[in-house]
């Protein structure tokens, strides 16, 4: 079994979306030997998805703008969770990244003047909140993420990365010493199984909404990183943190740009009210995502929702006028012909709040470097690993992310691991020394799956899974009913170890892939789980309506999901940035 | 609704067959083709496709419905052309299958490599980004947003005689993108590169590419723009 | 790329035989304009109308030029037919013998055509 082939890198990245392909720019430029291994053609990941924009204080709409103006409402957007360090780092750095992605061919919307496009996104505002308003989020129309993810590929292609495309990640490979050696991987086209060995293995695999029954996410987003972390016995930080996007298409899930409130859309509910105005007086529809998908909730729940059910509200566009939209908003109107059968030009579109991004992840430092802790409660540097991207907690999000911080994550923490691992490699490391039976203890769970000979079939258990998440860990949780989605969850892990590959056969078998999927999906599902239990407070997205409050006192800070014992530990926020002063948690209100 | 499935797996299958499947279809429920595929595959686990981002921006799941390529996840049932109650799913034509509705899609890669789908600009970026105007900008609407999905080239005649040779409608559109983007400074070296009988100019026009396109792209006017490009350089 | 691809076709540039094509075309459509106007003008054509419309330098010269741009039209034409279809990709390993003899019929064809044309109008 163990006989696979190996194969040998200075750095591996498992992922090719916008993070891993940035990171992968990085190192193919500084000409060390790396591979990209991802399980779809890298042009098809989720950064594809991404339609709003980046959001960097580049100073084109309003050329006063200042980083530290973005850090004031990333911060605050985070409900002070988020560590002012990393954030301090991706809005300084934020910027350069994005005018490296112009000067790669990006092809962002301009002004007048010839500069990068900015439009109004939520939670953003100038001089530290008291401004009003700001404009930060560069955009290429509504296919920001197309662009970008199209742009770093090409950039990858010139510089001759090299890719591994439709290779599948399976396991992570630990070396006696507690190391990280690389994966195990299959090549999906022809089946085969091979070791993968690098000094440096990141992480770039994204997110993993496909948890929850209703997501805006790509069926690809299983988590396969947080799964392979766990099962390595890595903490997870802030699994409870789950962003619900206030409009995603009712009834498909897909993603509606929150660019289209920037571009003074708002949302109405039954009666044509612009509700947000009570919610939220100034920002209205451009409060932080949590607020205006709580929102939401509460207009459907009270009554004023719309339809036969009273079971979503609507996005209203049409004011804005037709040339507006097919220039600025184009996509918008293609997907929402498609998937929900209305005209923007003419109708508001029926949206509901859906799974769309997870803040949590593998803790990291600013260099993309995985963290554990040891007993003493102290930050531990995984030896080998990294993770950047939507897998990765570093943690600039928080317990809320806002719109268009997302992209910049991508690109700035997928460069600075590049950096980091350019950096490392120059220095000259060695291969780390790895055993026959290393490399057997990845294999496990494959070859378990490989011998199944009867047992559950992988669709109708993952249905189960994502209602359960859908229903006991949506919007608004309470405490009693998750310990009950805790409790099913437990049933579907044991009915999980005898999961059930038919096909075994070696090409292109997505059977194979769709089950291995499915368990990671669990592990993401089970921290989650865990740690939105254990949070006894509301911050962020996490609303309990058994503690509606937040807790500084006892919750100012990450939580740390340990999957071997199944506990949920706590782990300091930074809150010393270098060149500012550190921001004070303060009543969060928009 | 009967389903009707191009199936081959090299591993068993001496030559590729049709297999039917019957779907219980939800009732007052538009489907999507993939959603229908995600049904077969609940029955038959074995049956093999691509797919991503199930909206129509990843490019993932190309395929050929009921005669016409198009992308499964966002061609409703209502939208399948052909006879009413069958659905017939085969891979994209023209490119070697791979096992099922999965093709190897090496060579439409290729090609694209081909047309150096980078921006080129080697005078020293500024501090900033490279200045453009919106009318400079407006240019690439309608060639930037290829998803790669290949629907067009495998819809190509030329492309099906000169895979190799041809550069074919989805490579030609992104070659003109780069020609058209005002940032980019290797226009020359890029026309030069496509002077030759087959790159360009085995298109004939039939603009197949454009009656398929899932993302209403227009590759002939594309490729009509090169050309002008390359007389007016030539000239 | 196997030895045919550019060395055989008439200018080794797309873009020439692309010109070629379109402005041999344009070429054969106005002579084929002119002889129709010919008929049209002449309410009986016989041998001898027929005659003398190619009696003057001016039409020969034309008819000479038409036949050098069918020539190119039909050469560019079967070189690209030849490259669509006899290719190994469509029938395998000795596409390119096949392909070969085609076109060195076609070249001979053509030559014949155009030295049979040529002697047919400055022969006399």
């Amino acid at each position: 079994m163990a006989g696979y082939r190996s194969i040998s890198f200075d750095a591996i990245i498992v992922g090719g979306g916008g993070a891993g392909m940035r990171a992968a720019l990085q190192l193919a430029q500084s000409g060390h030997k790396t591979a990209v291994i991802s399980k779809v053609f890298p042009t098809r990941s989720h950064t594809v998805s991404a339609q709003g924009g980046i959001t960097c204080a580049i100073a084109s709409a309003d050329p006063d703008d200042d980083w530290r103006w973005h850090m004031y409402d990333t911060v605050k957007g985070s409900d002070y969770i988020g560590d002012q360090d990393a954030i301090e780092y991706m809005c300084s750095e934020g910027p350069q990244a994005v005018f490296e992605l112009d000067h790669m061919g990006l092809p962002f919307s301009r002004t007048e003047n010839g500069r990068i496009y900015q439009r109004p996104f939520g939670g953003q505002s100038k001089d530290f909140g008291k401004g009003g308003q700001a404009a930060r989020t560069c955009a290429a129309a509504d296919r920001t993420g197309h662009a970008l993810l199209h742009a770093l590929y090409q950039g990858n292609l010139k510089n001759n990365a090299v890719f591994l495309n439709e290779w599948y990640a399976v396991d992570l490979v630990k070396n006696q010493d507690g190391a990280v050696v690389g994966v195990i991987a299959i090549c999906i086209e022809d089946g085969e199984t091979v070791f993968i060995q690098a000094k440096a293995t990141v992480f770039a695999t994204g997110g993993a909404g496909r948890i929850y029954a209703s997501t805006t996410n790509a069926l690809i987003n299983t988590g396969d990183g947080i799964g392979m972390a766990m099962r390595a016995g890595y903490p997870m930080q802030d699994m409870e943190m789950w962003q619900f996007h206030p409009t995603g298409i009712y009834g498909a899930g897909t993603l509606v740009t929150e660019g289209c409130r920037g571009e003074g859309g708002y949302l109405i509910n039954k009666d044509g009210e612009r509700f947000m105005e009570r919610y939220a007086p100034n920002a209205k529809d451009l409060a932080g995502r949590d607020v205006v998908a709580r929102s939401m909730v509460l207009e459907i729940l009270e009554g004023r929702g719309c339809g036969e059910n009273g079971d979503h509200v609507k996005l209203k566009l049409d004011h804005l006028g037709e040339e507006v939209l097919n220039a600025k908003l184009p996509g918008i109107l293609e997907l929402s012909r498609t998937f929900a059968h209305v005209d923007p030009v003419k109708e508001p579109i029926p949206v509901v709040p859906t799974c769309h991004y997870m803040m949590g992840g593998i803790p990291t430092n600013v260099h993309g470097q995985a963290l554990t802790q040891n007993s003493a409660g102290q930050d531990e540097i995984i030896p080998g690993l990294f993770a950047v991207g939507e897998v990765a907690c570093v943690s600039v999000h928080g317990a809320n992310r806002l719109g268009g911080n997302s992209l910049l994550d991508l690109v700035v923490f997928g460069r600075a691991a590049g950096k980091h691992i350019e950096e490392m490699l120059s220095q000259g490391i060695e291969q780390r020394q790895v055993s026959q039976s290393d490399v057997e203890a990845a294999s496990e769970r494959l070859e378990r799956l490989n011998e199944s000979t009867s047992g559950e079939s992988v669709p109708a258990l993952r249905a189960e899974l994502q209602q359960v998440m859908q229903n006991h860990f949506g919007v608004f949780r309470k405490g009693d009913f998750m310990q009950e989605g805790v409790k099913k969850l437990e049933s579907i892990r044991e009915r999980l170890g005898n999961l059930y590959l038919e096909d075994k056969s070696a090409t292109f078998n997505t059977a194979r892939i769709e089950a291995l999927e499915l368990q990671n999906l669990f592990e993401v599902a089970e921290a989650t789980a865990i740690a939105a239990e254990g949070r006894t407070e509301s911050r962020g997205a996490h609303a309990r309506d058994d503690y509606r409050e937040r807790d500084d006192e006892n919750w100012l800070c990450h939580s740390l999901y340990f999957p071997i014992d199944k506990k949920l530990g706590r782990r300091e926020v930074n809150f010393s940035p270098k060149t500012v002063d550190t921001f004070e948690p303060m009543v969060r209100t928009y | 609704m009967l389903v009707s499935i191009y199936r081959y797996n090299p591993e068993t299958d001496s030559k590729p067959s049709m297999q039917e499947f019957e779907v219980a279809l939800p009732e007052g429920k538009d489907l999507m083709v993939l959603d229908v595929l995600a049904l077969v595959k609940e029955q038959d686990s074995s049956v093999a496709y691509r797919r991503s981002c199930r909206e129509g921006v990843c490019g993932s799941d190309g395929m050929n419905i009921n005669g016409t390529n198009g992308l499964a996840c966002i061609t409703p049932l209502s939208a399948v052309g052909g006879s009413a109650n069958k659905l017939v799913l085969r891979p994209l034509p023209g490119l070697p299958v791979i096992r099922d509705l999965v093709v190897d899609m090496s060579i439409f890669y290729q090609q694209f490599e081909k047309v150096k789908p980078y921006l080129i600009n080697n005078t020293p970026a500024p501090a900033i980004e490279r200045l453009q105007s919106p009318e400079d900008r407006a240019k690439l609407d309608g060639l930037y947003e290829c998803i790669l999905c290949a629907c067009c080239s495998t819809n190509c005649p030329s492309f099906w005689w000169n895979p190799d040779k041809f550069i074919g409608p989805a490579g030609l559109l992104q070659a003109y993108r780069f020609l058209a983007d005002s940032r980019d400074t290797a226009t020359a070296d890029r026309l030069a590169d496509l002077d030759d009988p087959f790159s360009v100019f085995r298109c004939r026009g039939i603009m197949n590419c454009v009656a398929v396109c899932p993302k209403g792209l227009n590759p002939t006017r594309a490729i009509g723009h090169i050309r002008s490009m390359l007389i007016s350089q030539g000239t | 790329m196997d030895m045919v691809t550019s060395a055989t076709s008439l200018s080794r540039s797309g873009l020439s035989d692309w010109i070629i094509q379109r402005f041999s075309a344009l070429i054969l459509a106005a002579y084929s304009l002119c002889i129709l106007a010919s008929f049209l003008t002449t309410p009986e054509m016989g041998y001898a109308e027929w005659r003398a419309l190619f009696d003057s330098n001016l039409m020969r010269i034309f008819s000479i030029f038409t036949l050098f741009a069918l020539c190119g039209h039909a050469w560019v034409g079967m070189w690209t037919v030849g490259t669509d279809y006899l290719t190994e990709r469509q029938l395998g390993g000795g596409a390119t013998a096949i392909r070969l003899v085609y076109q060195a019929i076609c070249v001979l064809l053509i030559a014949v055509y155009l030295l049979w044309g040529i002697s047919i109008f400055w022969g006399s």
